[in-house]
């Protein structure tokens, strides 16, 4: 890297010291004009957040209720987007979809991240014995393939919601525990940790006031595209009969036995469970891309 | 380079032990004797049969042995090269595994392949032509195949291939070296169903790997000396910005391995990932702790591989 880009950095960073804090309307006014295509992500994902909120008032039919004579029905203004293989109204269980989605998403990822970073942080900082062995576990459990992992996970524990949550939290902890201790090496370094043991600081107080905030951007960073990861695992999951079981609205269960009972039919019945996932990740995927682009001064200029 | 060889070597040892634990411990969890399993047929009708039958079978696979004694004695046939042998078929699981795996093999390698014939020109042109449409374009693309579930891309090729062009390609497996053609038709859209997810990991490395490479003083050197961007950009951006695309590639090669079951599933292509997800269901917990093995093993050695390639086309680096 060339030295120029790296001062006007500096400067940069030195001159935002300065500035008066800016207000957080400011913030996503120039968020939105900065980034367009995170902004837009933010914007699809806030409108998902919402469906999934109000799924039971926005929902046309029950979507657990089977009415033989709908079976494969044609889309119509009583059912937008038709029936399925047992009459069910594809509406109702992909706007239910989006709760499950939304869920497993959000809360795997974040239990995943936060385990993942809590033990990248202190294996990162105590070193040793303790950060041998801790790497030794997470070089077995990232050579173990991480789908396979979750299908062992999920034959054992049974398919439902919350263990689908639990298996993919599990699955998520020694990447995230991988990317956030070679940051914590390099923090461990720093003027400011060796100032805060200078004080007298215990590790605890070190490791929670001085190196997870330095962490958090790419903590988010690694939050927001494990988000996408865990709705698409969620959906093979689903698929493949190991999800959170049969009759429940998944996007990836509407997806199981596609081809051998849609070809011929109906189009629509595999193409909506399919571009609702895709939408979710999408918006997901560019608005992390844009924070990270934000967050991540390394990449501030690169994107 | 040799002492680092055999050191990385070594540490294959703790890495596939731990592994070999971890899988083993996982399946015991599992709820459902495999016994048990085997005589219900895995189906829901109660089958009649007696606690004997149970036993009888059990001690027949060696379940009714203490966990510890079945782990030293499955350990111990690793050791030889012996997986043991399935509880569902009843054979040698090394022979299934040795008729699966090369499927499983040329479908990952057709997948890299052509995610690479698109990923590298695709992310180069992003980064040269930065924030202009090319790059945005670009970038959606890349995005949007991260975003796609690849099972899904499955589905609608077989749906819009059966239901557009009233053509299917014959689902299945044929060996290459007997039916060449038949091979390629069969394996070339679950290969491309792969590759897109693969395609948008790729290009986005190679389009930030090149982008720094293009702010190096380096490329402005060459530019200044006259040489023409063609010449700038093969010979200098390419070379250097494929450095950290060679590694993620080898990544992707073990995901890859292990990532095909929906994929062969949706195929019907008799891979190891249709064995596996068999081996699951069936509660045959030699087959599933062999594919294990295998994969994980594979993995291993592809990473070793590829930071041998990375320090040789990186001269920089040197191995102590």
């Amino acid at each position: 890297m060339s030295l120029q880009p790296e001062l006007t950095r500096v400067q940069e960073q030195a001159l935002a010291g300065l500035r008066p804090k800016r207000s957080l309307r400011t913030h996503i006014f120039n968020f939105y004009r900065t980034k367009p295509l995170g902004a837009f992500g933010a914007t699809m994902a806030l409108l998902i957040l919402i469906v999934a909120i109000f799924a039971p008032m926005i929902r046309t039919h029950d979507p657990y209720f089977t009415d033989h004579e709908k079976l494969y029905a044609a889309p119509s203004s009583e059912m937008y987007f038709g029936g399925d293989t047992l009459g069910r109204d594809v509406f109702s269980r992909i706007v239910e979809g989006s709760r499950i989605s939304i869920k497993v998403g959000l809360i795997s990822a974040l239990v995943g991240c936060t385990l993942g970073m809590v033990i990248g942080v202190s294996s990162g900082y105590f070193g040793g014995l303790y950060d041998l062995v801790v790497q030794r576990l997470i070089d077995a459990m990232i050579a173990f393939p991480a789908l396979v992992l979750a299908l062992a996970l999920m034959a054992a524990l049974g398919s439902s919601i919350n263990n689908v949550i639990i298996s993919l939290s599990i699955i998520f902890i020694p990447s995230t525990a991988r990317i956030i201790r070679s940051q914590a090496l390099a923090i461990k370094e720093t003027d400011y940790v060796l100032a805060a043991h200078a004080v007298g600081a215990n590790h605890l107080r070190i490791m929670f006031r001085h190196m997870i905030p330095n962490v958090m951007a790419i903590f988010i960073v690694t939050l927001t595209f494990l988000m996408g990861v865990a709705v698409i695992a969620e959906a093979s999951l689903s698929f493949l009969g190991l999800g959170v079981g049969p009759d429940v609205p998944s996007w990836g269960g509407m997806l199981r036995g596609a081809t051998k009972n849609y070809i011929g039919i109906s189009p629509l019945l595999p193409v909506i469970p399919g571009l609702s996932i895709a939408i979710l990740v999408f918006s997901w995927n560019v608005m992390g891309d844009s924070l990270r682009d934000i967050l991540d001064p390394r990449l501030r200029g690169t994107q | 380079m040799q002492v680092y060889l055999i050191k990385r070597l070594m540490l294959f040892i703790p890495t596939m032990l731990l592994v070999f634990t971890l899988v083993f411990v996982i399946l015991r969890v599992v709820p459902g004797d495999p016994a048990v399993a085997m005589l219900s047929g895995g189906a829901q009708t109660e089958k009649a049969f007696t606690q004997e039958d149970v036993d009888r079978l059990k001690a027949k696979l060696g379940t009714d042995r203490p966990l510890v004694v079945q782990y030293g004695d499955w350990i111990w046939g690793l050791t030889r090269l012996d997986f043991g042998t399935s509880f569902f078929y009843d054979q040698p699981i090394w022979d299934d595994i040795k008729d699966r795996f090369p499927i499983t093999f040329e479908l990952t390698v057709l997948a890299l392949l052509m995610a690479g014939i698109v990923a590298i020109p695709l992310g180069v042109l992003s980064a040269i032509k930065q924030d202009s449409l090319p790059d945005y374009i670009g970038r959606i693309i890349t995005i949007g195949g991260i975003a796609i579930p690849n099972f899904w891309i499955g589905i609608l090729m077989v749906f819009f291939l059966a239901n557009v062009f009233d053509w299917l390609p014959p689902l299945g497996y044929t060996d290459i070296w007997k039916d060449p053609w038949t091979n390629l038709q069969q394996l070339v859209f679950p290969a491309l169903a792969l590759a897109i997810t693969h395609m948008a990991f790729v290009g986005r490395v190679t389009r930030s790997a090149a982008l720094e490479v293009i702010r190096e003083d380096y490329i402005r050197t060459a530019r200044s000396k006259g040489l023409s961007e063609k010449i700038v950009i093969w010979r200098h951006v390419l070379k250097n910005a494929l450095l950290p695309v060679v590694t993620v590639a080898g990544y992707e090669f073990g995901r890859l391995m292990g990532g095909t079951v929906l994929i062969e599933t949706i195929f019907n292509v008799p891979g190891m990932g249709q064995l596996l997800i068999g081996g699951i269901n069936h509660r045959d917990f030699p087959m599933v702790q062999g594919i294990v093995v295998v994969i994980t093993f594979l993995v291993l050695i592809i990473n070793l591989v590829v930071d041998m390639i990375y320090g040789m086309l990186n001269p920089r680096i040197r191995y102590t």
